[in-house]
Parts: structure tokens; sequence; C-alpha cells
């Protein structure tokens, strides 16, 4: 790992030095949401100091500083994630956003009565809903491929649920609940090979991995900045030119039009028909020092250190006894669910939380996870690329303990 | 290691979460509800027999973490001979200890139940412990057969 300084990389971070009822915080909760480095901070404080305006409206000095910088933050995701044009990159406020634009302009345009839409048995909330919705309105059937005990996708049933009526597969590349990194590239392919376009739920892949959206010939890629080190309600719909061309405009408004009457309204070119109303200039913004910051540090060197951590904390948390991890597919990012003996995980929570941890307990909103594990919840710790071996240490002492304390 | 904590995790909270008290399906319950906290997935149903308005015997199944099935296991045993009324009178007395809202909350009041204060500084916990109650004033109200925290 050319240069990867975790230490270096921990006094970016403010927060990290944060107390958390008197212990230092070991911040295990990435995958709900990450940390921000100073530059993050800083890019914001900046720009509503020095640099705030309106974009894309006003002559006026700021307008043209704020319009700037917010349009490199998109030029920044696109090279981030190697679209082929800045055209492709749409600003909502989320992932759960970008899933629900996809569903109600290409899915409400594309799809009909008796057509299927196909995902994974380990879905997040957000790549299920919008498509029941979508269904509920079109009469067009969820098609859900099944997993293993593993938490790996029965590939062969997924295949086989391809049909003449499948018309869009949307896939997590990464499961939050238990860290499965599905064969994409695969998936993208066999469903091409039937003229089926791809939506790849990025949320929590994004983080931990390069992604490359023209190398995986995805039609549309969604992800969220809060999971990438940047500010919450910002978020991006990747989606290929030709497709974003043919689809209509998701919600009216400012800056999505090119002229209005009262009778007709021509709507704007791309990026802009699918961003109506002021954007989140400063979260845009801010996303894009976010970028600049992960790739200075570089993707792979990220993707190898966490792999590290993953190896060592599964390692670990196997020589305790009464620890069952949930999800242990073969192909797996930063992610240790677990249940513990009859010790529920809210208990846990609350525990770990008293020594600083901060773990998430609870459904991870994927109660069909949960439902086929059996289980009403678990505990989770997700790693992020400042965590450290002496942290998941600390967490297996706290688990050691909290199984002692219960007896 | 867990000092913090003894306020909250009482060793009678561990003793019914390792023992609850009146766990078991009641043939013939006059009153059934099932109480759910969709945050957590804590999922319980409740059983009362009633004489009268008195509650002559209480029990329940399900699961839930450690603060909410001992909540439910000790109100079990605390509503046994109780009047609908001084149940409801219980349960007022058991939120507001929960809630913090009152200043000066005579914890004698509630018996055994005064083990549950601690949740009072964990606000995220509190739903855990109340669960049970909701659903105890549900199922006396006899106004619906499912109660959600949510």
């Amino acid at each position: 790992m050319s240069g990867f300084d975790v230490n270096k990389i921990r006094q970016d971070f403010p927060i990290l030095a944060e107390k958390i009822r008197g212990k230092d915080l070991v911040y295990l909760d990435n995958a709900a949401t990450c940390q921000k480095p100073q530059a993050v901070i800083d890019s914001i404080v900046q720009l509503y100091s020095h640099d705030y305006a309106n974009v894309h409206r006003g002559v006026h000095t700021l307008s043209v500083r704020s319009t700037d910088k917010f349009e490199a933050a998109r030029t920044k995701v696109k090279s981030f994630i190697n679209a082929a044009s800045d055209k492709e990159i749409i600003f909502v406020r989320g992932a759960t956003e970008a899933i629900n634009l996809v569903a109600q302009t290409y899915g409400k345009t594309n799809i009909k009565a008796g057509d299927e839409i196909l995902i994974t048995a380990m879905e997040h909330h957000s790549n299920i809903v919008p498509w029941q919705m979508l269904c509920e309105q079109t009469g067009a059937v969820l098609k859900v491929a099944p997993m293993n005990h593993k938490g790996e996708l029965i590939y062969s049933e997924f295949e086989q649920l391809l049909s003449d009526k499948t018309k869009l597969v949307s896939v997590v590349h990464m499961s939050n609940a238990l860290g499965t990194i599905n064969p994409v590239k695969k998936i993208i392919a066999a469903a091409h090979a039937k003229g089926i376009p791809v939506l790849l739920d990025g949320a929590q892949a994004i983080p931990h991995m390069a992604v490359d959206v023209q190398e995986l010939d995805c039609d549309f890629y969604v992800f969220s900045g809060h999971k990438l080190y940047g500010p919450s309600g910002i978020g991006v719909v990747y989606g290929k030119q030709s497709l974003l061309e043919a689809m209509p405009p998701y919600q009216g408004g400012g800056d999505m039009i090119r002229k209005v009457t009262f009778v007709e309204t021509e709507y704007n070119v791309l990026p802009y028909k699918f961003e109506a109303g002021t954007p989140a200039i400063a979260d845009v913004i801010a996303l894009g020092a976010a970028i600049d910051y992960l790739a200075a540090i570089g993707m792979n060197n990220i993707a190898a250190y966490e792999s590290e951590l993953l190896d060592y904390a599964t390692v670990k948390a196997k020589q305790i006894d009464g620890l069952t991890i949930i999800g242990e597919a073969e192909e797996k990012g930063a992610i240790l669910s677990f249940t513990l003996n009859k010790i529920h995980p809210h208990d846990i929570g609350t525990m770990l939380d008293s020594l600083g941890i901060a773990i998430r307990a609870g459904h991870h909103c994927a109660m069909p996870v949960m439902d086929f594990y059996g289980v009403p919840a678990t505990a989770r710790a997700s790693f992020a690329m400042y965590n450290t071996k002496q942290e998941i240490d600390v967490l297996m002492a706290g688990i050691q303990s909290l199984i002692e304390v219960f007896g | 290691m867990f000092e913090d904590l003894r306020d909250l995790y009482q060793e009678v909270i561990f003793d019914h979460n390792r023992n609850p008290r009146n766990f078991r399906v009641m043939e013939n319950a006059d009153r059934q509800v099932e109480g759910f906290n969709p945050l957590c997935g804590d999922r319980l149903t409740l059983f009362l027999k009633m004489d009268g308005d008195v509650i002559t015997d209480a029990s329940f199944q399900g699961s839930g973490c450690a603060i909410s099935t001992a909540s439910v296991s000790l109100m079990t045993e605390i509503v046994k001979g109780k009047t609908e009324a001084e149940a409801q009178e219980l349960f007022t007395k058991f939120h507001e200890m929960t809630t913090g809202k009152e200043e000066h909350i005579n914890l004698e009041a509630l018996g055994k139940l005064a083990v549950l204060a601690g949740v009072r500084e964990y606000p995220a916990r509190v739903k855990c412990a109340t669960l049970a109650w909701h659903t105890l004033d549900a199922a006396l109200k006899n106004e619906a057969n499912a109660i959600s925290t949510e």
C-alpha cells in the first residue's frame, strides 16, 4: 500500500478526537454514515464565508463563483466514477431519491402492466419500496432473486428470473446489512444480453472501492454523498446519456426549464432537466471536496486497507463464543453484522456505547434480510478507512465483557 | 467495565431477562393484544384474564431486549389482582417515571418497577420500557388487536 497512513488520515477527521461518555470514540457505524474530513468542513465554511450565491442565475460575481464551483463538483463526480459526460451526473438528495427518480421517470415511461422488475433478496428498503410503488401504479410485478445462507446471490436463479417480461434489473452493488458485494459485471452482461437495462444501488459500495460506470456498463448508478465522507442531503444519479435524454423530467420548477408560457413549457437540457429548484449548493461543492480528498488517497489503497481490517475483525469475531456472523459472502466489503446468543442487539448497542463504541443495532432498513435469517435485528460494526486494528480490539474486548455481564 | 450503566441495567433487570416471569401462552385469555416496536423489532403478545374489572392473571410471549423483557415480566407480576383503574394509575406513574416529566416521582408507589427508572437517561431506550405498558393500556381499553410504538 503506497503511502497509506491511517494515523495521518485520522488527524484529518476532527470528530475522531471526541470523547464519548469519557472514552475515546470508536466510530464503527460507517455504513449508516461516515464522518467528515476537515477539507469537507472547510469547503462549506469557505463557500458561505466568501463565495455563496444562487447558481445558474445571476450575472453578478458571487453567482458566477458559486456556479463555477458547483459545476466543477459535477465534473469531479464524473471523473470519480468515470462517466462519459457531465451531462450524465444528476444531483438529488441521496440514493433513495435517486432510485425514486429512476422509478418515476424511466420506470413510469417504459414499464407497463404485466412487465417485471427484478431485484435481489438483499436489497435495502430504498431499492424495494420505490419499485413496489411503481408496480402499484402500473400493474407491473416485482421479482426477487434469492440468496443463499452466506448472503450471496444465487446467480443461477437470478439468471432464470431474467425473462422476456423483465424490463429493468435493480441490484445493490454492496449490501448494507451483510457486506456482500454482488457480481455486478456478470449481472449486467446477462441482463444486457436480453436487452434489459440495469440500475446499481451504489450507496454502500462507493466509499469502499473504485467504481467505473463505463467499465461496468451499468445504465444507472446511484449513491449518497454522506456515505462518501461528504455532506448528508446530497446524492447522485448517473445515467447513460441516451436513456436520460429520452426520460421525462422528475419534478417541475425553476432551473429545469428553457422556456415557460402558460400554454407550454420547453424543458432544459441535461442534466438540468432533472434538477428543479435551487440545489444543495454548498453540499454539492463539499461532495466535490470529499472526492478530491479520496482521490488523493486512492480508492484502491482504501479498498486494500479496509479488506485487511475486515479480515482482522472476522478472525477476532470468530474467536468469541456465542457470536454468529450474519453474512459470510466470499466477496465482501468492510461490514461485520452479528448476533450474540440471547443478547438483543439493542442491549449490545447501549452497552458498547457506554464504552465509547458506536455500532448500529436494528434491522438496517433491510427487514426482508432479517426475516431470511430469522432474527429481529442484528448488531453491525461497519468500518471506514480511518478505523484501526486497535479499535477492533476495543470492540471485541467490549463484546467479551458484555457477554460476561449478561451471564 | 460497565459502571456507567449500573442505573440502567440493574441486577433485577438481568434476572427478569434471564428468567422472565409469566412467560407463557394463556389458554382462554379474556384479552390478547400484540405490541410491536418497529424500530428495534421488539414484539410481544400480552394475555389477560379478567374477573369483572379485576386482572386475575397476566402472561406474555415474545422477544425483545433486556429492558423490554424485564419491563413486561415485572408488569405481569405487579398488575395481577389490580383493578383496571389501579393498573391505569400505575401506567401513568410508570410513564412519568420513564419519560422524566415529573421532577419528584414517588418511586415507592411503583414498587419493583422503580428499577426501570434509569431509562429516562437513555431516550433511545424509553420505548423498550414502555412497550409493555402501552400494550396493557390497549388491552384494558379493549380497543385494538395490535399496537405499535410508532
